[in-house]
């Protein structure tokens, strides 16, 4: 029973594995730290076909000649920067997951901070208004209105 | 009217532009990164069955031709199939095609059934010709000046109305500007 038990179980961990093996079906490189830094490089770049994915978590035909691309330049001697500018030259700045800091990408770099100083300027004139009111005199009340209102206050009482 | 009435209601009629604006395009087209650069290098053995390959020389030779990526294997391809074998009938443009990952005997069965409007092609097995280009998806067509010059990727089945208001005016400008 025991057995039969532990046999059950192997079996369970052996089938729980196999969507462990979908990804990473490529043949990594010899060299643990050069396929590090594949894995590194595969992680921010965007895979074309799923778009939203990178080609590390896509299983798409072209993700995976993508992944062996960069391998490829790794072990040709690229440095990282020139692994992305291979891909990018190709693609363009579109594939990277974190795009880069330029002209046409200013207002999306530049959006939070000038979101955060509308606000300050938001919150600020408000709260100055508040105080300009809560601070002003109010104008005294003429003698008809006082007149109403001392009636109004006369009906309520008991 | 006060600025603090109108500017809420001017801010929120640029977004709804702009964002209106955003939900006509097609997320699916992204910017080719090789309009107005040369060709990649390359130099492709002929489809199964064909004389002719493609090589970067070929699109260099002075003449304006369309490059489009095909494959038996890609649904959409057949879709616009019969408008390239019509521009290959009234010779409008030259066609050169780029058979993408494809089996040699699938790509000739399919060129044998559909018809072959191609002057040339070339057979990219590995794909990575088609990488250089920077494709895809499947069918992509780009429009290479005489001189090696790519002027207009088009992305997708080439739908008549894309003919004429893209395909054909970027080989026409390109031919006035040879």
């Amino acid at each position: 029973m025991r057995r039969i038990a532990r046999a059950l179980w192997i079996a369970f961990a052996v089938l729980a594995a196999v969507p462990a093996f979908a990804l990473g079906v490529d043949p990594p490189l010899p060299d643990p730290g050069q396929e590090a830094r594949a894995i590194e490089i595969h992680k921010a770049l965007r895979c074309l076909v799923c778009q939203n994915q990178s080609i590390h978590d896509s299983n798409a035909g072209l993700a995976v000649d993508l992944r062996r691309i960069v391998r490829e330049r790794i072990q040709a001697g690229d440095d990282d920067a020139q692994v992305v500018g291979y891909v990018v030259a190709r693609y363009g700045d579109w594939v990277l997951l974190k795009p880069p800091l330029n002209v046409k990408t200013a207002l999306l770099w530049g959006a939070p901070a000038i979101l955060i100083l509308l606000g300050i300027v938001t919150v600020r004139s408000f709260h100055r208004r508040n105080r300009a009111l809560a601070a002003a005199t109010p104008t005294p009340l003429s003698t008809h209105e006082r007149k109403r209102l001392e009636r109004l206050i006369g009906e309520d009482a008991p | 009217m006060r600025l603090g009435t109108v500017l809420p209601i001017a801010i929120f009629a640029a977004l709804a532009v702009a964002l209106g604006v955003g939900l006509t395009l097609n997320p699916r087209e992204i910017p080719s990164a090789l309009i107005d650069k040369p060709v990649p290098e390359f130099d492709l053995p002929p489809v199964a069955g064909k004389p002719l390959g493609l090589a970067s020389r070929d699109l260099k030779a002075g003449e304006v031709a369309l490059v489009n990526v095909f494959a038996s294997w890609c649904v959409a391809c057949r879709e616009e199939h019969p408008l390239l074998m019509e521009l290959a009938r009234t010779k409008r443009v030259a066609v050169h095609g780029l058979n993408y990952k494809d089996a040699p005997s699938d790509a000739q069965r399919w060129l044998a059934e559909w018809g072959d409007p191609y002057a040339r092609a070339g057979a990219d097995r590995s794909g990575r010709v088609g990488i250089d280009f920077g494709v895809y998806g499947v069918p992509e067509t780009f429009v290479v000046d005489g001189h090696g010059r790519i002027v207009l990727k088009h992305i997708g089945p080439i739908m008549p109305a894309d003919l004429e208001t893209k395909i054909l005016p970027a080989v026409a400008k390109a031919r006035a500007q040879r």
